[in-house]
């Protein structure tokens, strides 16, 4: 392997090393598959111990300032930590197979964006062995400024978000080129998976929600270390800035959580249906929709902030029109289902049920767009409720629905379906019962994030219910886990297109070759496979050609090791931010030097 | 024969499914029993806001029924038989339009009803209005009664007397972070913001003897769980007299032990904070105690007024409450109060009624 | 592993759009960072006006303003007239004028240094009159709006005088100069056009 004076020697592409310098599409997706459900575990882990401790009135399991670092961590582990780059290992491993390419437009950027996602993911969990953030996920100003919270937590918060929010920024940019720029012949945009259309617009959502979160956090960084007043409102500045520009990404950031697993259940309903998507066209525009209207209704979780009256009655009217490409969405999964021949395994049990929890989640939404219903829902149980329903009934399902429709193609081996089903079972169960019951706590008045209750007021009863529930999601997930162990050891028996379904990334072995594509394949129509199986179109044979891929290298680890210093710099000495700078300039340095051929 | 045992699996559900509703009712009717219910509401704001509501409710369930019913049903139809061949359908264009119109509908009749109550709930306050200022602190409400001038006219703090009947314009201020004004049984929420002259006026509509829950509904840090306070509804004659009653200075305690208390409250660290009016203690950090023995709580809504519960609390209310901002006064708990000094300052605090 | 044996620059795959993936890497690169500024310019305008306490950037009351507009006009200037010579740097790359092109860029990183020595005395010239980070609102928006531009364009000089260094190697930057200056130009524009709105917002608009 040639070296290039200047740069490191090409790494080798054998064992370990060859996970951790390579800018394989497919190793990178798995990697943040496996980190990303690491940190669901822990992270429900967390939410077992918040249940355990609101079991029963004035519970004395954990105390106050555990209890709001567990409520913190747990929101961030499961929205940055978990639930983003499970959508993530996602769309890694599947979007440059679902379009027909070979790997993403750039592939070391891509690998940096996993170790830097890896970086800023530890720092943030790390934080419990000095001090963990506590002032809740979108963690309110001033109770996050220096003079209410002194302790390191926020610092943790700040650093840790601003460089989870690098590591998503480079992965959206990657993903809208790609999927702009590297489609296969014939794969138009009206041709493309539905799974793809929600990449693509969660990374446009990404790519424009990101900013306005940097900017407070950098705002808050600022007044907490070098004393600016952007958030004081005794010197001038406003709190309420900090929430402005919080739920300018907050409200997008919610439909980045939901889309991958709409696009999901878009993908697994048809294929189990053995009949094409109802209304293509109409899916893929309400989704554009959801998120051109995502933008304009960061408010309404701003009602009971004093907002005006007018601007209270747009923001509601806003959100309520986006219950109509939802319900667009809605309807046409149910009329995918009409007309089919159904096969219920687990991947579809996991869709189908995603149909139902996920309204439930809608609905509520629907329920406190309108600010008189809202002065009651907010920050009570029944929000809690409807984040739940959104992104646990809504995300994780899909996501699961995903895991067992994709395991074939990304490890050669079938899921287990009989303990599948246990898992699914239990888990749906699980979640009603955790879930559900929040809603009559939200009626009866339990506000969120209280770390004890009350005897006498009517919330013991389905508090106890709901942590019933949760451990039975918790066995769920172990169930899960031992299929995933079990499976991991049979032979690898899945053929490429297993379930006979109809999109590109079944066109190819399972698991695919590095090369993802023997011969790049030529898309006719929207559903390819079944268009050539309808047409008796064999796939072309392998011509023997030397096919080109990018070769492994050193410098997204390294320049993602200058980062995380850069970070650690605000929380002990920002020599340590000089030190990170200098990697990063020595990597970038050495990256534009790297032959990439 | 996998589909003979998915159709046993859904037989199953079917039968689940009463329990299910029976469950979800028992539910919803325990919600509207309980002391924070924020479906029964006694004031004006039921007025404006159940109609919406009820609205929402009604049609949430109808989605959520039809939506439940048509994916179970299909799930169940179309399962997978022998001879079944799935019908290639692509789209509908007359289906996409009919259910892109029910959603605006449904939509519609939601916003109609929200704008109208919205706009009825931010009224300004009627002229006759009572004026409160109600102050957020970490942990604890402080709550001032003005005049028509807008001077102070009585401080108290945690529990909050309004009369049947005439509306409340409450000022809401902050003297540190954000928090929440929440009665849920009286009224919706409506936030204390640093540097905000936020409001929410309000007519309680059923005076009772026990007392309207209320709680702070923004995180605003460790002991958020503990920032309660209550709200008593008189009749207007009652409220009068209590107000009247609160207006005077404090009482001289009669009992020796309460006499001593006082003597020693008003040589230790207490006054630093607290005011008692008619004394020496003038302090303004923490909750004025001219009339604490009149109230039914301590530490903001958390412990019944009593001698041992007062006791407890100054011996050290970090115990009580995590983050307290009143130092823990109890020799063994690190302050100069012995248990002997603190019981006398706990009985000339009941005697402050 | 796969390698081409081919010893001249990456391969091109066609794109569906015909651009370039970096090019278009760029362009949604700087749609963020529109995001980005905009943010920071909406919080400055939030925040217009609204300091307590001096100095105050335009005149208030008896106190002057601490901006000196003539001087950050001819700095504006001097950041404008990068821009030109940005054009001619990516039009020389672009018709195989090397000369013109190592002129141009070379003239645009000294412009560029020149404005950023503008800023290093203006911020030393007002923390001399007692402005800091904490003295007032108008201090912490200003400093950190102003100071992160600042720091977008010693980014773009560094950018620009890689590429002035990679033209005088004698493999120089190959086939593909005149992308690599164009996407560079792209950038050095929109940091360009950035500060036209700031100095627009900060300095012509009064309180």
């Amino acid at each position: 392997m040639a070296t290039v004076a200047g740069t490191l020697a090409r790494p080798a592409n054998v064992g370990v090393w060859s996970w951790v310098t390579t800018v394989d599409h497919k190793r990178i997706g798995v990697l943040y598959g496996i980190t990303a459900f690491s940190f669901l575990l822990w992270g429900g882990v967390q939410a077992l111990l918040i249940r355990t401790q609101l079991a029963v009135p004035n519970g004395t399991v954990i105390d106050a300032e555990r209890f709001n670092q567990l409520f913190t961590m747990h929101a961030l582990t499961m929205i940055f930590l978990a639930v983003m780059p499970l959508g993530a290992a996602f769309f890694n491993f599947l979007t440059p197979l679902m379009i027909g390419a070979r790997d993403v437009a750039f592939p070391r950027l891509n690998a940096l964006s996993y170790w830097v996602y890896l970086g800023g993911g530890l720092l943030l969990t790390s934080s419990f062995f000095w001090d963990a953030p506590s002032a809740g996920w979108f963690n309110y100003t001033p109770l996050s400024n220096e003079t209410y919270t002194a302790d390191m937590g926020i610092d943790f918060y700040v650093v840790g978000l601003l460089i989870l929010g690098t590591s998503s920024l480079m992965a959206a940019l990657n993903f809208c080129v790609t999927i702009i720029n590297m489609r296969a012949p014939g794969l138009t945009m009206m041709r493309l998976p539905v799974f793809v259309w929600m990449t693509l617009i969660i990374s446009f959502l990404l790519v424009l929600a990101l900013p306005p979160l940097t900017v407070g956090l950098i705002q808050l960084l600022f007044d907490r270390n070098w004393e600016t007043n952007f958030f004081v409102a005794e010197q001038g500045g406003d709190p309420i800035l900090w929430q402005h520009l919080f739920w300018v990404f907050g409200h997008p950031e919610v439909y980045i959580l939901i889309l991958p697993a709409m696009g999901i259940v878009s993908e697994v309903l048809p294929v189990f249906s053995r009949k094409p998507l109802f209304g293509y066209p109409a899916v893929v525009f309400a989704g554009v929709a959801i998120a051109f209207l995502g933008w304009a209704v960061w408010a309404h979780h701003m009602f009971t902030t004093g907002m005006g009256t007018v601007p209270r009655t747009v923001f509601a009217a806003n959100t309520m029109v986006i219950a109509v490409p939802t319900g667009i969405k809605i309807f046409n999964w149910i009329g995918t289902l009409y007309g089919g021949s159904i096969r219920f395994n687990t991947a579809m049990l996991f869709s189908v049920a995603f149909i139902v929890t996920f309204t439930i989640g809608g609905i509520s939404g629907v329920m406190h767009a309108s600010p008189p219903v809202d002065s009651q829902h907010q920050d009570s149980y029944f929000v809690v409720a409807h984040i739940h329903y959104v992104l646990f009934g809504g995300a994780v399902m899909g996501i699961f629905s995903g895991i067992y429709y994709w395991f074939p193609k990304m490890t050669g081996r079938f899921l287990g379906e009989g303990l599948g089903k246990m898992h699914f079972w239990l888990m749906f169960i699980g979640l009603n019962m955790t879930f559900f019951p929040m809603h009559f706590l939200g009626l009866a008045g339990m506000p969120r994030r209280i770390y004890t209750y009350d005897q006498g007021l009517d919330w013991g009863f389905w508090n106890m219910f709901a942590t019933i529930g949760s451990f039975v999601i918790g066995i769920s997930i172990i169930v899960f886990v031992w299929n995933f162990f079990r499976s991991m050891q049979q032979p690898k028996t899945a053929p490429d297109n297993p379930w006979d379904a109809a999109t590109l990334e079944w066109a190819t072995s399972s698991p695919p070759p590095e090369h993802d594509f023997d011969v790049v394949p030529t898309v006719r129509a929207r559903d390819p496979l079944w268009h050539d199986r309808d047409h008796n179109i064999e796939r072309p044979e392998p011509t023997g050609e030397h096919i080109h891929m990018p070769p492994p290298s050193y410098y997204p680890i390294l320049m993602a090791s200058g980062v995380l210093l850069m970070g650690l710099g605000p929380l002990s000495h920002l020599a340590l931010t000089a030190l990170g700078a200098v990697v990063v300039v020595y990597s970038i340095w050495g990256w534009a030097l790297e032959p990439t051929d | 024969m996998r589909a003979t045992r998915l159709g046993l699996t859904f037989r199953r559900g079917r039968r689940l499914l009463p329990i299910v509703a029976l469950v979800l009712l028992i539910g919803l009717f325990a919600g509207c029993g309980a002391p924070q219910s924020t479906t029964e509401i006694a004031g004006d704001y039921n007025d404006a806001v159940w109609g919406p509501y009820r609205m929402v409710l009604i049609l949430a369930g109808v989605v959520f029924v039809v939506v439940l019913v048509l994916t179970l049903g299909f799930s169940i139809w179309f399962r997978e038989r022998p001879g079944r061949v799935a019908q290639q359908i692509h789209g509908n264009t007359r289906l996409e339009v009919i259910w892109t119109l029910i959603p605006v509908a449904i939509v519609a009749m939601i916003a109609i009803p929200t704008f109208d109550a919205l706009f009825k709930i931010s009224d300004d306050p009627p002229a006759d209005a009572l004026k409160i200022e109600a102050i957020g602190h970490q942990w604890w409400f402080e709550f001032r009664y003005l005049d028509d001038n807008g001077e102070t006219i009585l401080t108290t703090a945690n529990e909050l007397h309004l009369p049947e009947g005439r509306a409340a314009a409450v000022a809401l201020r902050t003297e540190d972070v954000i928090h929440s004004f929440w009665v849920p049984a009286i009224a919706g929420k409506v936030d204390m913001v640093p540097g905000h002259d936020n409001n929410i006026t309000f007519t309680p509509t059923k005076a009772r003897p026990e007392p309207y829950l209320g709680q702070c509904a923004e995180l605003c840090g460790l002991s958020h769980a503990n920032m309660r306070f209550r709200v008593f509804v008189h009749a207007p004659d009652d409220f009068d007299s209590w107000l009247e009653d609160q207006q005077q200075e404090a009482a001289t305690p009669t009992g020796d032990l309460a006499a001593q208390g006082e003597e020693i409250f008003l040589q230790s660290a207490c006054i630093g904070c607290h005011t008692v009016r008619g004394t020496s203690a003038q302090g303004v950090i923490g909750p004025d105690l001219t009339h604490v023995g009149s109230r039914t709580t301590i530490a903001s809504g958390v412990l019944e007024n009593n001698a041992a519960n007062l006791e407890r609390w100054i011996h050290n209310s970090v115990d009580v409450k995590p983050g307290s901002k009143m130092p823990p006064q109890g020799a063994s708990a690190g302050g100069a109060l012995t248990d002997d000094q603190i019981e006398a300052i706990s009985a000339y605090l009941l005697s402050l009624r | 592993m796969a390698h081409a044996a081919t010893g001249h620059a990456p391969a091109h795959h066609p794109t569906n759009t015909g651009t370039d993936n970096r090019k278009l890497l760029m362009w949604f690169f700087l749609g963020s960072e529109c995001l980005f500024f905009g943010s920071l310019i909406a919080t400055y305008l939030i925040f217009k006006g609204d300091s307590i306490v001096g100095p105050f950037p335009h005149p208030h009351g008896d106190e002057h303003g601490i901006l000196d507009i003539p001087l950050t006009s001819t700095s504006t200037f001097v950041l404008l007239m990068s821009s030109v010579t940005m054009v001619l740097a990516v039009y020389g790359a672009q018709h195989n004028l090397p000369k013109m092109m190592k002129l141009s860029l070379l003239a645009t990183v000294l412009l560029g240094i020149g404005f950023l020595g503008f800023q290093v005395y203006e911020f030393r010239h007002f923390a001399h009159e007692g402005l800091t980070l904490s003295t007032n609102i108008f201090g912490a928006t200003f400093y950190v709006m102003t100071g992160f531009h600042g720091t977008h364009v010693a980014v773009g000089v560094l950018y620009l005088s890689s590429l002035l260094l990679g033209s005088f190697r004698r493999s120089g930057l190959g086939p593909e100069t005149g992308f690599h200056v164009e996407t560079a130009g792209l950038y050095w524009h929109f940091v360009d056009i950035v500060w036209i709105v700031i100095f627009t917002v900060v300095y012509l608009i009064p309180d």
